[in-house]
């Protein structure tokens, strides 16, 4: 489905619909966007790729009018426009679709696209509202049920819900902020497709993405953003995806992981039938078995809410094991705590880094002794030695390049690839012998990615076992010595990580039997 | 408040632990600050003169010897009944029954005052340690387990708890075990040698300061050095992330509403055994209550407890004085209370009106930094984003 070129070029004569003009937006300690220039013209789709932190967010903002930029100008239409706020750029025609969905699930469909912007009148007439987004989601052809309640329909509907919500709203812009990052890979083909058309149809889009290969694909035109600051425009037929890794990040960048053969040894994680239930009861995990050897990631691919969550947190001892067997180097290791399974040799990275795995409000020298602040290397009689934390603190932060390297920074106050660091650094800290991974990028971009992923095959190559459990299909493939594929709580199949394939998982991770 | 564990780094971050203390201060400083001016506003609408007012406050809680003396005794029990509330709400629990935990302590440590002779270094422990420990039961074992165990909401329980205990109160002085015999629903008083020593003759001040100090030295080096303390603030923070911490959340919620029972019943017990001496038939001390008041604006930080606590005694012993001295109603205190209490809560406002103001101030720093553009129209773009934001 990639996207001539031609019809890029054709575009770019056309007059830009919105235009930036020396955008400078600057927040407390750091400039969010430093004199930006850039335009959007009808009929493109123009991507704007930066690590996190880069500044495109903010810069979006801006465009839809939620922060008012320090210097510069937004054009619409070659008139300055002053924006006081959302309404005022809705009201302008520009919309946005932000990463996290702003929809009331338990409204209809139609409800939800003409909230906010009724039909006039006193009474709110839904029928005729249900009416008016049928008209409108036939003449771009996102097809949608109107009475359809929103918490029933999937994620690329729902996300297909926001885009139709702009579009009501008359938008000529589109601001599609990370539209991916929430979607399965054919969910994705759906919404470039959808992408091409609202192009066809004139409407321009800023397409907000860190993924090089996407942005390679379906832009017209691709702004590299680092630091706040433009760093260039591209056409993609005159770049691939490496120099875009090298400008984005600033760095030679390693996007392919090397990795040593693969040298199995024991068996060190054994999983026997585990049954496992959620919240209500539910069973979630259906009598799973898999075997970690030493020496070896086991990747555990599959679509989201499967079991995967229900699983990991079995084998870690924050839900109970309904019935089955969790063996670690022969010994029985179902039902014990958190702590028991610590103090085992079993690390966790969370997938809810934020949530389970940092204490936001404390420092990252404090979230580094989360698990043994009372073991022999911190505490004595129950007292900490802060001497102990201090150094274990500048140790680890120096040598997983935490930035700032400030201990004594709040974890809150870290990026998200950095705060992952913290927690690689404590779980690495405590020298497991087996390491479970759950989605460890999940949102970070290249340079952090690129970290994680060394450091995860360097402890593979010491002799430990990892559960890597990742979403990005390209991320287990690149990584996994064996992959195990989950559907509905049961593992469909086990396939060697150099045999498997992109479909054939694709395939299992929707319930096929048979591997391809 | 973490920072001051690092603050031998390095100067910089010595000055960061200063501007994050400063930060930490600042929001209770506008509220109090606030609360007092809007107040002074509510005293002269109301008829009198809101100077004259304030001045005679300040001189009954702070202008002689004895009225300082008499300011610190009444701080005592909001101290102590305010550093259990802290200590809850660092856990994350919010415990808003100190009253009745206040009165469990009274009880035991009145009881144990009367009914057990004993020389004073024995007498006096054990009374406190009867009060304690019937504080911390009545806060932990039946709302912490409660709590922990049943997912019973501890705001409800600790509440209902609270009324338990006062009525408690009026069952063992109406007639019951405790009272005095006589017509008078009052206990007996308390032998001399469970009496806390006046320090200042005259005045309510009694060794019951020092076991309030104690006790904040105790709890601030018990949250910022013990592993149990680092358990407790984890917990208050992040549940999760002290469950995925392997850190025992069911037992530490037991024990933090225990501790925090514990304290408020050593309030009841200071100020049974150092100013009443023996136990009234009432409807409430009070100082349960303000204790939450105390706990919100010192941010549940121990050493803020004493300022903040020091500052409602102050209200307290100053209205009488305020009555007398200006004839403005004692009760006025309570509203200038009341307003502290709202801005402390309505933190985001003064949030938010600081950064409105930040705001403004660049939007009139750009203007004026443009050349030939003097302060007069900055003033004019302030007017126009003013009729703007209408």
């Amino acid at each position: 489905m990639g996207t001539p070129a031609a019809q890029g070029s054709k575009t770019a004569n056309q007059p830009p619909i919105l235009e930036l003009q020396h955008i400078t937006k600057r927040f407390p300690g750091v400039v969010a966007n430093d004199d930006v220039s850039l335009d959007f013209r009808p009929g493109e789709i123009h991507a704007i790729l930066g690590e996190n932190g880069a500044g495109k967010t903010t810069l979006m903002n801006i465009i839809y009018g939620l922060y008012h930029p320090d210097e510069g100008q937004v054009f619409m239409e070659g008139r300055p426009l002053n924006l006081e706020g959302p309404h005022a750029a809705i009201a302008h025609g520009i919309g946005m679709v932000h990463q996290h969905f702003m929809l009331i699930p338990v409204l209809t469909v139609a409800e939800n696209i003409v909230l906010g912007s009724e039909p006039p009148g006193f009474r709110f007439d839904i029928r005729r509202a249900a009416a008016e987004v049928k008209k409108i989601s036939e003449a771009y052809h996102l097809e949608i049920d109107p009475w359809a309640k929103v918490g029933d329909l999937t994620v690329g509907l729902q996300q297909r819900v926001e885009i139709l919500k702009a579009f009501y709203r008359r938008a000529r812009v589109l601001i599609l902020d990370e539209p991916t990052a929430v979607l399965t890979p054919s969910e994705i083909e759906d919404l470039f497709q959808i992408m091409a058309r609202l192009k066809a149809d004139g409407i321009a889009i800023a397409f907000i993405s860190h993924k090089l290969d996407e942005v390679m694909q379906v832009a017209d035109r691709i702004t590299i953003m680092r630091r706040g600051r433009v760093v260039r425009t591209l056409l993609p037929t005159e770049t691939n995806p490496q120099e875009l890794a090298n400008l984005m990040v600033g760095r030679e960048v390693v996007l392919q992981v090397k990795k040593s053969p693969y040298r199995p040894g024991p068996v060190l994680v054994d999983v026997q039938n585990l049954v496992v239930a959620d919240e209500h009861n539910y069973p979630r995990v259906n009598g799973v078995s898999f075997q970690i050897r030493r020496g070896e990631i086991l990747g555990l691919a599959g679509v989201d809410g499967n079991g995967q969550r229900e699983l990991i947190e079995a084998i870690v001892g924050l839900r109970p094991v309904r019935s089955g067997k969790v063996l670690f180097a022969g010994r029985d290791i179902t039902g014990l705590s958190p702590r028991q399974v610590s103090r085992a040799g079993i690390s966790y990275i969370p997938q809810d880094r934020q949530g389970d795995g940092l204490v936001l409000n404390f420092t990252v020298a404090e979230n580094l002794i989360l698990k043994d602040y009372n073991g022999p290397q911190i505490a004595r009689r129950g007292r900490i030695d802060f001497r102990r934390v201090r150094e274990r603190a500048q140790r680890l932060v120096g040598q997983y390049g935490v930035a700032p390297p400030n201990p004594s920074l709040l974890a809150g106050n870290l990026s998200g690839g950095n705060q992952q660091k913290v927690i690689l650094a404590r779980e690495m800290g405590l020298a497991p012998e087996f390491l479970i991974a759950a989605q460890p990028t999940r949102g970070l971009d290249v340079g952090a990615i690129e970290y994680i992923h060394k450091r995860l095959l360097e402890l593979r190559d010491q002799g430990k076992a990892i559960l890597l459990f990742s979403l990005e299909l390209e991320e287990i493939l690149s990584l996994s010595d064996e992959i195990a594929v989950i559907y509905k709580g049961q593992i469909m199949d086990i396939v060697p990580g150099d045999k498997a394939t992109r479909e054939g998982l694709g395939l299992l991770m929707l319930g096929a039997r048979k591997s391809a | 408040m973490q920072n001051e564990n690092f603050q031998d780094v390095t100067p910089l971050e010595r000055h960061g632990f200063l501007r994050a203390l400063l930060r930490a201060v600042s929001t209770p400083l506008v509220a109090v600050i606030l609360g007092i001016l809007l107040g002074s506003v509510i005293i002269e609408v109301s008829g009198y003169n809101a100077i004259a007012a304030y001045v005679s406050l300040f001189q009954g809680a702070f202008g002689s010897g004895y009225s300082i003396a008499n300011t610190l005794a009444n701080a005592v029990p909001l101290i102590l009944a305010g550093l259990g509330v802290a200590v809850g709400f660092r856990a994350g629990l919010f415990n808003i029954g100190a009253e009745g935990q206040y009165w469990m302590g009274a009880i035991a440590a009145v009881w144990v005052g009367y009914a057990v002779n004993l020389p004073w270094y024995l007498h006096i422990p054990l009374a406190l340690a009867a009060a304690a420990v019937a504080g911390a039961l009545w806060g932990g074992i039946v709302p912490g387990l409660a709590k922990a165990y049943a997912g019973a909401h501890e705001v409800i329980t600790t509440m209902m708890m609270s009324y338990v205990a006062i009525f408690f109160s009026h069952y063992l002085l109406e007639n019951g075990p405790m009272m005095e015999p006589g017509y008078v629903p009052q206990s007996p008083v308390i032998r001399s040698s469970a009496f806390l020593p006046v320090l200042v003759k005259g005045t309510q001040l009694s060794a019951g300061i020092f076991v309030a100090l104690a006790a904040v030295a105790v709890v601030y080096w018990v949250l910022y050095y013990t592993t149990w303390g680092f358990e407790i603030r984890a917990l208050g923070l992040n549940r999760r992330a002290a469950r995925y911490g392997g850190m025992p959340v069911q037992r530490n919620i037991v024990l933090a509403l225990a501790v925090s029972g514990l304290l408020a019943g050593l309030a009841g017990a200071a100020q049974m055994m150092g100013v009443q001496h023996r136990l009234y038939d009432s409807f409430s001390s009070g100082y349960g209550y303000t204790a939450i008041v105390v706990a919100l604006l010192a941010k549940n930080d121990p050493i803020g407890v004493v300022f903040s606590a020091l500052l409602f005694a102050a209200l307290g012993t100053g209205a009488q004085y305020m009555q007398i001295g200006a004839n403005v109603p004692g009760r006025m205190t309570d509203v200038i209370t009341g307003l502290i209490v709202f801005f402390v809560a309505a933190e985001r406002m003064v949030e938010l009106a600081s950064r409105w103001l930040a705001k403004r101030r660049q939007q009139r720093r750009s203007q004026a930094g443009r050349p030939g553009v003097g302060p007069a129209q900055g003033r004019g773009a302030e007017l126009e984003s003013k009729g703007a934001g209408v």
